[in-house]
């Protein structure tokens, strides 16, 4: 209960008027196409630098809470996530912002995060001294199979039939062994020199998703016939809540799904949307309007990206390992005012850590209420004309990957595969399972050649990667999720040949 | 008309004139690229290190860091090699071994040749570290180890042909030994993540992140692999007190470069006040408190010491 005692601290003049800025700084950050929590973080530490180290975390903690919730704006109205944390928020939220009920998905959306991303923060509060244990439990080769994990749900996402979802999963597991691979230090598939470092993933999230969308604007736009008109719908928050209410099990298994992946390092908050989108899809009862508009994607979506958020920061916090790239950069922030993440940031300041850790509580409300005031507002950018619509998200799109690293590089890479996917969506395929397989394989590889190196090492490939309760448990769960997926797959096949019967 | 025309050609002139105006250098913002990712270690300390440049008693004018992370570095040194300007608006920060073990191992755009040395501000050790309950307790008890389990000591170090590698073959060509040395993806931080998680037995790490897990109680430090013991750890044994002939090879070192073919007027300048720059007294305040340790080296000592490490190198990775 030591965080209570230092709750007065964040509202002091200057602390309380620092958290208001990184929240709506953040959201407006986080808003921006390519602008990832990551960036917006490693943006303001210059800023900290002239702040005292409890104000600069203030700052950081909220600009980091508010980033996660704010790239939803952009995946709901635009259909261009802004971080790899905002994928599966596209999947129903921009399909509800099209039918006009954008102002009810961002509404939900920043509800879900506000709930997924308290209970998250209070995990960390609690629980992270056990924390702490359980995301050292994952070696090599669990990060093996919880990355398999991940590419059994490929199948399943958001795509018409499961061969396409997996043929779509395997153009991005090939597109991921672009570029100089990190731990051989070998080249393949260099064929332009954009492609050094690999497909960069928030320049490819940017191109797979909002591209299609441009072209098949402008190819709309040309048929006058289809000019059609949004009506936007005006939606009472307490409706909304009425509606989060509703729907507990997609806000649970949203928010268990985001605090356990987010707490395992260099997995995390990528996939921990995607993960609770397809559990929650799996465990539903509606399972048919998932992908149409429906509200318990957006819920899922939203509370595990941010229930993800405090577990992050426990490996930083207690062990100075940081987890995420985000943590990374804000181990900087600790580091340059002189304070070590670890027991000495527990036992000698104490004030800093649960200022910060509190800082986080807060402004997860704050972001809530500031989403919530403009959720309406920002929903009507579903009537802007689609010609206008088309050039403004095309130039997002280029400001975006552009500034990832500044390099014109990427923008060529988010063109391509934009166009490519263009094409694709047209027979079929869907851009969420081909970025699933280009954030999975790096991390399955990775991990199974560290894992084979130690294995070959010390007691052989088997008994490393097949033994051992975490192992087995995980294989389980990989077994379980390939045979629900066959299962559901057959049934649905029976059901058509039936209809067709019928008919 | 006429006037428009001779003040255009004027303008024109005096931009294509660049050379002549080094007295007047700069008289922009100065970008300074890093070829890792913002927050880690390299850009962390490049932003302090720069911070002061817009005071008139260093540059006069702020230096912006831009980053170019990707493929260990080999990204932004590519860019940096065939696309900077040589104007010196464009700096780049080094990190040696890297770049020159990289450049040996081939497929780079670039050698210790592309590039002009201005000034060195940092040297970070690597460090043999092993978990808090490990069994070993110096360098010795690791190499016994190793030499009765041949190849099965694995120990983890952040990728390839980086600092902790060098050291890694230094340790093993020393003591006569072999080991499993496991590269991890995702720099120190992951692998000093592996020691403290007993997924490898050992590792070598920067001394300064090694510092923070051990006052953190998570890991050993068993010995630095430099010239002379580190301030921050006077208690810990160099690699050659303890009997192994390892020098400083495998130090990173991190400083400011800029591409061949800047003007000679301008490096000249650059080399007299980043140095300067690197001595303020803030900066060296920052350094200290993140556990960063400085090493200020002027260009004549980064350019004796970038022909020695090319030596060093070619010959420690020619077997591989």
């Amino acid at each position: 209960m030591e965080f209570l005692y230092y709750f007065g601290d964040v509202f002091t003049p200057i602390s309380f008027g620092l958290l208001l800025l990184g929240t709506i700084g953040g959201l407006i950050l986080g808003a921006t196409p390519g602008l990832s929590p990551t960036m917006a973080v490693a943006l303001l530490i210059p800023f900290t630098f002239h702040l005292a180290p409890v104000q600069g975390l203030i700052l950081l903690g909220a600009a980091y809470t508010s980033t996660v919730a704010g790239g939803a704006v952009s995946a709901i109205l635009l259909k261009i996530p802004g971080a790899p944390a905002n994928i599966a928020t596209t999947l129903d939220g921009h399909t509800m912002a099209k039918q006009g009920k954008g102002a009810q998905a961002l509404q939900l959306s920043f509800l879900a995060s506000a709930v997924g991303g308290v209970i998250g923060v209070l995990l960390l509060i609690f629980l992270t001294p056990v924390l702490a244990q359980w995301a050292l439990a994952f070696g090599p080769s669990h990060l093996f199979w919880l990355a398999i994990l991940g590419v059994t749900v490929i199948g399943s996402l958001d795509s018409a039939s499961v061969v396409k979802g997996l043929l779509s999963g395997c153009i991005g597991l090939w597109l991921a062994t672009i570029g100089f691979d990190d731990i051989m230090g070998a080249q393949r598939f260099i064929f332009h020199p954009a492609l050094g470092g690999g497909i960069n993933i928030i320049a490819a999230l940017i191109g797979l998703f909002a591209i299609p969308q441009v072209l098949t604007m402008f190819a709309k736009g040309r048929s006058a016939t289809n000019a059609e008109v949004i009506e936007v719908e005006k939606h009472s928050i307490m409706d909304a809540v009425r509606e989060l209410l509703r729907r507990p099990k997609a806000l649970t298994i949203g928010t268990i799904t985001g605090s356990v992946i987010g707490l395992i390092p260099g997995v995390g908050g990528q996939i921990a949307g995607l993960v609770a989108y397809d559990q929650t899809k799996k465990f539903s009862s509606e399972r048919e309007k998932f992908g149409k508009g429906h509200s318990e994607g957006v819920i899922a979506a939203e509370s595990a990206n941010n229930a993800m958020v405090g577990p992050s920061l426990v490996p930083l916090l207690t062990l100075s390992i940081p987890g995420s790239p985000t943590a990374a950069v804000l181990l900087g922030g600790l580091l340059i005012h002189g304070i070590f993440p670890g027991t000495d940031l527990f036992d000698n300041h104490p004030d800093v850590a649960w200022t910060f850790i509190n800082s986080m509580l807060i402004g997860q409300i704050l972001m809530c209420i500031f989403g919530l005031y403009v959720a309406g507002l920002a929903a009507r950018v579903a009537q802007v004309p689609q010609s206008v619509m088309a050039a403004v998200v095309l130039g997002l799109a280029v400001f975006g990957s552009y500034s990832v690293q500044s390099s014109m590089g990427d923008v060529y890479v988010m063109a391509t595969l934009g166009v490519m996917m263009y094409f694709l969506e047209r027979f079929g395929f869907s851009a969420a399972p081909l970025v699933l397989g280009l954030i999975l394989g790096p991390i399955a590889e990775a991990n199974f050649i560290q894992g084979s190196m130690i294995a070959g090492a010390t007691d052989g490939m088997a008994s490393y990667f097949l033994t051992g309760t975490l192992n087995i448990v995980l294989i389980a769960i990989v077994v379980a999720s390939i045979a629900y997926s066959v299962w559901m797959e057959l049934r649905s096949r029976r059901y058509t040949s039936k209809e067709e019967i019928m008919g | 008309m006429k006037h428009l025309l001779a003040g255009a050609a004027l303008a024109l002139m005096s931009l294509t004139g660049g050379v002549a105006i080094a007295e007047d250098y700069p008289e922009r913002p100065i970008m300074m690229m890093v070829s890792y990712g913002a927050g880690g270690a390299t850009d962390f300390q490049a932003r302090i290190v720069t911070m002061t440049a817009g005071n008139e008693d260093a540059l006069g004018m702020p230096i912006a860091i831009i980053n170019k992370p990707g493929a260990g570095g080999r990204v932004g040194w590519n860019w940096f090699a065939t696309q900077a300007e040589a104007d010196g608006y464009t700096l780049g920060a080094y990190n040696i071994p890297h770049f020159i073990a990289q450049s040996i191992k081939g497929g780079v755009e670039y050698s210790a040749d592309s590039f002009e040395p201005i000034a060195n501000w940092g040297a970070d050790p690597a460090v043999f570290v092993v978990g808090k309950d490990s069994p070993m307790n110096s360098m010795e008890d690791v190499v016994n180890y190793a030499k009765e389990n041949p190849g099965k000591l694995t120990f983890s170090g952040a990728g390839l042909f980086v600092g902790h590698h060098i050291a890694a073959l230094q340790l093993e060509k020393a003591a006569g030994v072999k080991m499993a040395y496991i590269p991890t993806k995702g720099g120190g931080a992951a692998a000093m993540k592996a020691v403290i998680a007993g997924d490898v037995m050992g590792g070598v790490n920067n001394l300064s992140d090694a510092f923070r897990a051990q006052e953190a109680g998570n890991v050993k430090i068993l010995g630095v692999f430099d010239l002379e013991r580190n301030e921050f750890l006077p208690d810990v044994p160099t690699l050659k007190e303890q009997g192994f002939d390892i020098d400083n090879a495998s130090v990173n070192f991190r400083g400011v470069m800029v591409p061949k073919g800047t003007p000679q007027e301008v490096i000249d300048k650059l080399a007299a006040a980043v140095p300067e720059m690197f001595k303020n007294s803030r900066v060296a305040g920052k350094m200290k408190a993140g556990g960063s340790p400085m090493h200020i080296m002027t260009r004549e000592e980064v350019q004796a010491m970038w022909a020695a490490r090319q030596e060093t190198l070619k010959e420690l990775l020619a077997g591989l």
